[in-house]
């Protein structure tokens, strides 16, 4: 009988369903950041784009009745708020570092002023692929219950890596990043790259916070990020700015997140903090590892933290 | 002689950041106007509840405080040209180092007691960014990622030591540490409500400020933050300032742990960590990291975190309406901060007329 | 229709305003002139003020006003009185427990004239109620939690908390006849005292119907993360669990993810039956209306703390209406329905005893003797650090 077999069998169901579950929002997040680093451009930002886009996505779809257009105006207010911060950090004499700071405390303004009418209601939840249907075991069914968006995500990962490495835009991209001056000379407008970059960007983040309150957990409230936004900038260089690489430690974050409770759900409970800090712990643990002083990260931008 | 002919550019100084703080609350009263609040009662009851009495004038200071001792956490690596944003965890590092102390020496006179925890306080919070400093220079991991992420961690050290080892077992429902003894607690300025930390921030500010424009030492980061080569070539020991440096951005930081451990809390639990950090990192950027300015900077993101408490008693607007002001507030400034030099007003008249074809600015 | 005050501009405002006057003051003082209005209060009292003696009362919350939680608990207590004639309320939200919280507490109390205030979070009590009290003697201080000690705290400040366990009981009961599984399922922040009450109450009302049922529970460690809390509920609805209830500050998720998942559920803080409308069984909610209403009575019929005529510390459970039990969901049964009413009715004319030996914690130790009775007021079940018999979990 399923009951039995429950027990040893549900934390790997959990760990797995929790990734499932939970990595969309840092897939679409450090997918965004990814391409704005790789302009030469960091953006701090994005965990207020994320807030208003969980909260205008959430707002929308309550208000309209179709989660898919609260995804978009997700994606339009992400839109805004990286056309600002991509306006606002190319300008001479202003930090890419402070405006992102700054951009954290306005878009999570905007994102609860504006949201405090959408607290209680109940807005309509994006659908999901039932992987799982084939199933009789319901821990499994519910395992694999996965979201369009997370499959979207999955898609962009390699198109991202391929539009860097193979397409004239990529190259654009990558050459602004690496080094503006050359780009400059190529005839390439630094300013505009860098600016589609940013709020193509902040776009994709954006969805990320469509995926928190339209899908997973679902709801809207001034709580719901824990800190994913800042979390992508560490994921990205975690990723060595390789989209496909974001993927993987996307799941790995996402999963991360589902071993404290479910550890605790067969009664591990030793060190719950330090069990919520352990992704921090490793991705500090893997940069110590695999930095240098002597050569820049394979992969990183050359103009990235430099003012130029 | 000299600062009459440069006028000018002092002027533009001081009117740029004037001109910017006009120009937000223009912004964020389009704001509440589209959202039906009289924006005039909004500017009324900003004025009113940040600088319109000595009654508010104590709020804000009371919110500036810690900020500028965090300020400082940023401002000072940002000489060398490394961007810290490890503030709440040295923060939150420095009052457990302070709770920790004042625990161990609580028998000795509060004098000494105080001293003990500023100490502990200042050396926990600095080795915490020292060690940022170092992942850097030895190991070349960048220090804004690293110190972000030794903030997550200092925060999960200060819940498992608080509802851990260090609990104080009658703190049922709000797991503590055991609380200071009262003689020891850090006491207000007299005739007034604003704690000592204050003076904390301002002494620290200063020296900061002296430190770094007017001493050898200062001038050694200044050169390693202009160029990194050059500074090495020129015999800089790079390490030993950068380490230097970080320890001392930590040790502020982490001082402003102890003043909220010893003045506000007078116990160490989870209360520590309010955010006072991310504010420090905004306010030394607005600053230019200048330790002067943000002294200065201090005191008007505490006069807005006071209105923010006075649009909601007073007008209703709901609490979030402080976070969008304080946004558009800092990226008005920001915006402001490129136009330095832009603005022929302010350009000074020495150059003779001929050239004047040649240095029309870059629009 | 908002009704409009006769508004002025307090003379002695302006007066500090012209010596703080700054470089800053000088260009607001010119919008301070054509402000038409200088309002006080936003709040729109039912009946006109009575002529100088309105109460203006100050309330104070942590987080969001409407999460569906504890800060809304209060908030509707907040609604209640200041529908009363002659009562003002100010409130301010996401108020941190910081030295914020001493200055919202000085401002209600010298700007918007504040003589009652409600500073609703429990950790605002020590040291920021404490040190604000003491200096004011002459504003009352009514603070949720029941940390009042004689002797030891200013006698302007008073407690008040509610035995919502009681609530928790029943709700155990509904749950354990409505369980297939016999899992249980419960969702804490943090092990402290007040949670870990809650979470044996409702493991005993479980285990007084079916004895073999078991709680499940998962502290996350905070009072409001969304995704670790749905996290949490996912893994235990994996382990089988088929009713699922919380403690944290939202239990939106919770309530939200248990519908989802086709499991039943139990409400807590206020009533959630329109976020499940399937699955949801009953609820423990806070009636702070009814206590609040007594404080504004007593308030204006001149008693004060500091002379005794308002008691320090109020408590009370289901009996005192402190809080009542969510009105049953269609999942219930009759024969559930009239079993756990049957116990409502012995908690309303308190003969119930929840806490009454032999009792043993999931260690096997035993924590209350044979023939002891704990009652509800006992001060030991207020240091409570141990799960009874029947959780599944641990506190360390």
């Amino acid at each position: 009988m399923a009951a039995e077999t429950a027990d040893w069998l549900g934390v790997p169901l959990a760990i797995i369903g929790g990734t499932l579950r939970g990595s969309a929002p840092f897939l679409f997040v450090s997918l965004g950041e990814c391409l704005t680093e790789k302009s030469g451009k960091i953006n701090l930002g994005l965990e207020g784009t994320l807030l208003t886009g969980a909260m205008s996505a959430y707002a929308v779809s309550y208000l309209t009745g179709s989660p898919w257009l609260g995804v978009l105006a997700a994606g339009v207010a992400g839109l805004c708020l990286g056309a600002i911060h991509a306006w606002l950090s190319q300008r001479s004499g202003v930090s890419d570092v402070a405006v992102g700071i700054a951009m954290i405390v306005f878009g999570s303004g905007i994102a609860f002023f504006f949201g405090k009418a959408f607290i209680q209601p109940q807005a309509p939840q994006l659908p999901i692929f039932e992987f799982g249907a084939w199933s009789n075991y319901p821990p499994l069914q519910s395992a694999l219950q996965v979201s369009p968006l997370l499959l979207i995500g999955i898609a962009i990962a390699p198109i991202m890596q391929w539009f860097f490495k193979s397409t004239r835009w990529g190259l654009y991209v990558r050459a602004v990043g690496d080094s503006p001056s050359a780009a400059r000379a190529m005839g390439i407008s630094v300013f505009w790259v860098r600016f589609l970059a940013i709020t193509i960007g902040s776009f994709l983040s954006a969805i990320g916070g469509a995926c928190l309150s339209l899908y997973y957990p679902g709801i809207w409230s001034e709580n719901i990020s824990s800190g994913q936004g800042l979390m992508a900038v560490a994921l990205v260089i975690f990723a060595r700015w390789q989209p496909m690489q974001c993927l993987w430690a996307a799941l790995l974050f996402g999963g991360a997140q589902a071993i404290g409770p479910a550890l605790q759900s067969v009664g591990v409970t030793s060190f719950r903090y330090l069990f919520n800090a352990s992704p921090y712990i490793f991705t500090l643990i893997i940069m110590i590892i695999t930095c240098s002083p002597k050569r820049t990260l394979a992969g990183s931008p050359g103009a990235l933290g430099t003012n130029e | 002689m000299n600062v009459l002919s440069s006028w000018r550019s002092l002027s533009e100084k001081i009117i740029i950041p004037i001109a910017a703080l006009i120009l937000s609350l223009v912004v964020f009263g389009i704001f509440c106007a589209l959202n039906g609040t009289n924006p005039f009662a909004v500017y009324s009851v900003i004025y009113q509840s940040a600088f319109g009495s000595a009654f508010s004038w104590q709020g804000t200071l009371v919110r500036a405080a810690p900020l500028m001792l965090t300020a400082l956490c940023t401002a000072l690596p940002a000489r060398l040209g490394l961007v810290v944003i490890g503030n709440e965890g040295a923060l939150v590092m420095g009052g457990i180092g302070a709770i920790a102390a004042g625990l161990a020496f609580s028998s000795l006179p509060p004098l000494v007691v105080q001293i003990a925890m500023a100490i502990a306080a200042i050396i926990l919070g600095g080795i915490w960014i020292m060690g940022v400093g170092a992942l850097k220079y030895y190991r070349g991991v960048n220090e804004t990622i690293s110190s972000l992420l030794m903030n997550y961690i200092a925060i999960a050290i200060l819940n498992t030591l608080v509802e851990g080892p260090m609990r104080d077992p009658s703190s049922l429902n709000k797991p503590s540490t055991y609380p200071l003894l009262e003689v020891n607690w850090l006491q207000s300025i007299p005739g007034s409500r604003v704690h000592f930390g204050l003076i904390y921030g301002l002494i620290a500010c200063v020296i900061a400020y002296f430190l770094i424009q007017r001493t050898t030492f200062g001038f050694g980061v200044r050169t390693a933050g202009g160029n990194i080569r050059a500074a090495k070539i020129a015999g800089l020991p790079v390490g030993k300032l950068t380490l230097a440096v970080c320890f001392l951005a930590g040790s502020c930081a982490g001082l402003a742990g102890m003043v909220e451990v010893a003045a506000i809390h007078h116990r160490a639990n989870a209360s520590l960590n309010t955010g006072y950090g991310y504010s420090g990192i905004l306010v030394a950027f607005v600053a230019r990291n200048n330790p002067l300015a943000s002294v200065l900077v201090a005191i008007l993101l505490g006069g807005l975190l006071a209105s923010g408490s006075g649009l909601q008693r007073s007008l209703g607007l709901n609490d979030a309406s402080v976070l969008v002001f304080q946004g558009i507030v800092f990226l008005v400034i920001l915006f402001s901060e490129s136009m330095y030099g832009k603005l022929d007003f302010f350009k000074d008249r020495q150059v003779p007329p001929k050239i004047t074809p040649s240095t029309q600015p870059i629009a | 229709m908002k009704d409009e005050k006769p508004l002025y501009i307090p003379r002695r405002q302006i007066i500090r305003g012209i010596i703080a006057s700054t470089a800053f003051g000088v260009t607001s003082q010119l919008w301070t002139g054509c402000t038409p209005s200088e309002p006080t209060t936003t709040d729109t009292t039912a009946t006109p003020p009575a002529s100088g003696s309105e109460l203006t009362i100050g309330f104070i919350f942590v987080g969001p006003k409407d999460d569906f939680g504890y800060n809304q608990s209060h908030f509707q207590g907040q609604g209640v009185i200041s529908q009363l004639a002659g009562v003002k309320t100010v409130d301010e939200a996401n108020v941190p427990e910081t030295a914020t919280v001493q200055e919202t507490m000085l401002s209600m109390i010298n700007q918007n004239g504040a003589t009652v205030l409600f500073p609703t979070s429990f950790g605002y009590f020590d040291p920021h109620i404490l040190k604000i009290a003491k200096e004011n003697p002459t504003v009352q201080f009514l603070h949720c939690g029941g940390m009042y000690k004689e002797g030891v705290h200013p006698t302007n400040v008073g407690s008040y908390y509610g035995y919502i366990d009681e609530a928790e009981y029943i709700s155990g009961i509904v749950a354990a006849l409505t369980t297939k599984s016999g899992k249980l399922g419960f969702v804490a922040a943090k092990p402290i005292p007040q949670v870990l009450r809650n979470i044996n109450s409702y493991t005993l009302g479980a285990r007084s119907v079916n004895p073999t049922a078991t709680v499940q529970v998962i502290f996350t460690g905070d009072w409001s993360i969304p995704v670790k809390e749905a996290e949490a509920a996912n893994s235990m609805v994996d382990q089988g669990v088929d009713v699922m209830t919380c403690h944290v500050d939202s239990p939106k998720v919770v309530i939200e993810t248990a519908e989802k998942r086709k499991i039943f559920c139990t409400g807590y803080h206020v009533d959630q039956s329109q976020l499940a409308p399937n699955g949801f069984l009953t609820g423990s909610e806070w009636n702070w209306g009814k206590v609040y209403t007594t404080y504004v009575e007593q308030v204006k019929a001149g008693k004060t703390l500091a002379d005794g005529g308002i008691p320090h510390l109020v408590r009370g459970g289901l009996k005192e209406e402190f809080c009542k039990l969510s009105s049953y969901g269609s999942a219930v049964t009759d024969a559930t329905k009239k079993e756990a009413d049957a116990v409502l009715a012995k908690f309303m004319d308190g003969t119930m005893v929840i806490y009454a030996g032999e009792i043993k914690d999931n260690t096997g130790k035993i924590v209350i003797a044979k023939d002891k009775k704990l009652m509800q007021t006992d001060p030991t079940l207020e240091k409570m650090d141990w799960l009874v018999e029947g959780v599944v979990g641990k506190i360390g």
